[in-house]
């Protein structure tokens, strides 16, 4: 390696940005160049000198309280009519909110929005997650019979597993994800370049619920309740196919009942 | 009834959005002052910015998905200085794309003159630097960012982070050597 080459390098290496191949080459090169050598000196002093130097600016006390107020009143901006209650005033509105949630729960069709919009974005953040290398599938099988018995001991139910390849769906394979902070099973599917991440946990207790539809940040969802199960489906192909998708679901044997 | 749980959903939502965003975000106070510090070169003016780049990071916070809160705050930071010094003060972007390579300064072995120099005059020499000089070191040696990382931040390249670092170096180099000859001579 000649000087020049170095010296372009020598920041990088002493930032420990190399490769170990260059790196190894630079160390080369300064066993016999005193000025290289002096240059890599010099930034390492100028370095040490930087980093123990007091140079970072110690927050002021009063930024957190100051910030704390500004984002929540840009909370409170971007919310329904910004109301101020007393004390009295927000226990009656939660009882209230309580009573009603409890008796929305208990009248079918009506979705519990609150609720379904929590679950909503952490589906569509867990289904943004598997995109990434690596995390689609943890049992990687285009059969039904290989799928479910997976999710054997490690969930307290078996989701019901349906290989739709004739169907165009076809079952690409199974992970663990969790929602909510419970374990929860993933069926994924493909549909020609698209994947389809369906999850399907337990609802004890939740009377049939129909379907509903939404989208987020260019994905499509749709969600429903059927025999004691909750059933997400996530995915950007569109909300036609992603609907016909979701028949074919439901119109499956709605296999093993969940463990009690 | 229905229209209550309407009224109620978007508290619920946005609780959530709150606390993800005191989750990924809020813990990086401390970076984004520093940062805005010595950008704006003015406490006051850094605490404002700090808080114009919260909110806007709130705002825009339904976009990240990413797991760096760290890089993309600091992103925000950044830019939120880059207007502020455009609105309020002649930019100081003197960035001359052929400044000389001080070769004989960087190569001189003068690294013990360089561990005498005191914080105030690496202070004095860093507040010098081009802004775009100055938030590359800043990024690089007091918050430890690797190379990638403050190429998100300044939005360049990785090899025009990498020269930046070496420019900047060099500048401060020369800087030090100077000044502290000048109170050695002194």
């Amino acid at each position: 390696m000649s000087c020049d080459d170095a010296h372009m390098l020598l920041d990088a290496y002493v930032d420990g940005e190399l490769d170990l191949l260059r790196g190894v080459e630079i160390e080369k090169h300064m066993k016999g160049c005193q000025a290289c050598a002096g240059a890599v000196e010099n930034l390492r002093a100028l370095g040490t000198a930087m980093r123990n130097g007091g140079l970072y600016y110690p927050t002021p006390a009063s930024l957190g309280p100051r910030l704390e107020k500004v984002l929540q009143r840009a909370g409170r901006s971007e919310a329904p009519p910004p109301r101020r209650f007393g004390w009295q005033l927000i226990a009656v509105a939660a009882s209230l909110l309580l009573a009603v949630y409890f008796v929305a729960r208990m009248i079918p069709g009506i979705p519990h929005d609150a609720s379904n919009n929590l679950v909503a974005q952490e589906t569509l953040d867990s289904h943004l997650r598997s995109l990434m290398p690596g995390h689609l599938t943890d049992v990687q099988s285009t059969d039904q019979h290989t799928v479910k018995p997976w999710f054997n001991g490690k969930l307290d139910y078996s989701p019901p597993v349906t290989d739709f390849a004739s169907q165009g769906f076809p079952l690409t394979g199974g992970r663990l994800d969790s929602l909510s902070g419970r374990a929860v099973a993933v069926l994924v599917y493909q549909r020609r370049q698209h994947l389809i991440n369906v999850y399907v946990w337990p609802a004890p207790g939740s009377a049939d619920a129909s379907v509903g539809e939404s989208a987020r940040q260019g994905y499509n969802m749709i969600h429903w309740t059927r025999g004691g199960m909750n059933w997400w489906i996530v995915s950007d192909v569109n909300s036609g196919e992603l609907n016909s998708f979701a028949n074919l679901l439901r119109a499956a044997p709605a296999s093993v009942p969940p463990a009690p | 009834m229905l229209g209550l749980v309407e009224q109620e959903r978007d508290p619920v939502q946005l609780q959530s959005k709150l606390a993800r965003f005191e989750l990924s975000v809020v813990p990086h106070m401390g970076a984004a002052y520093n940062l805005a510090r010595w950008l704006t070169r003015n406490e006051h003016d850094a605490e404002d910015v700090v808080q114009e780049a919260y909110l806007r990071a709130y705002r825009f916070f339904e976009g990240f998905h990413g797991s760096d809160g760290r890089t993309w705050l600091l992103a925000i930071v950044r830019n939120t200085c880059y207007t502020w010094l455009q609105q309020n003060r002649k930019p100081t972007l003197e960035l001359e794309e052929d400044i000389p390579e001080l070769d004989s300064e960087r190569s001189n072995p003068e690294a013990l003159l360089l561990r005498s120099v005191d914080s105030e005059m690496l202070r004095q020499a860093l507040d010098d630097l081009p802004v775009e000089f100055r938030e590359a070191i800043v990024l690089r040696e007091l918050e430890g960012l690797s190379y990638k990382e403050i190429g998100e931040v300044a939005g360049v390249p990785l090899g025009t982070v990498m020269s930046r670092l070496a420019r900047a170096r060099s500048r401060l180099q020369k800087t030090l050597k100077g000044r502290a000859r000048q109170g050695g001579a002194a």
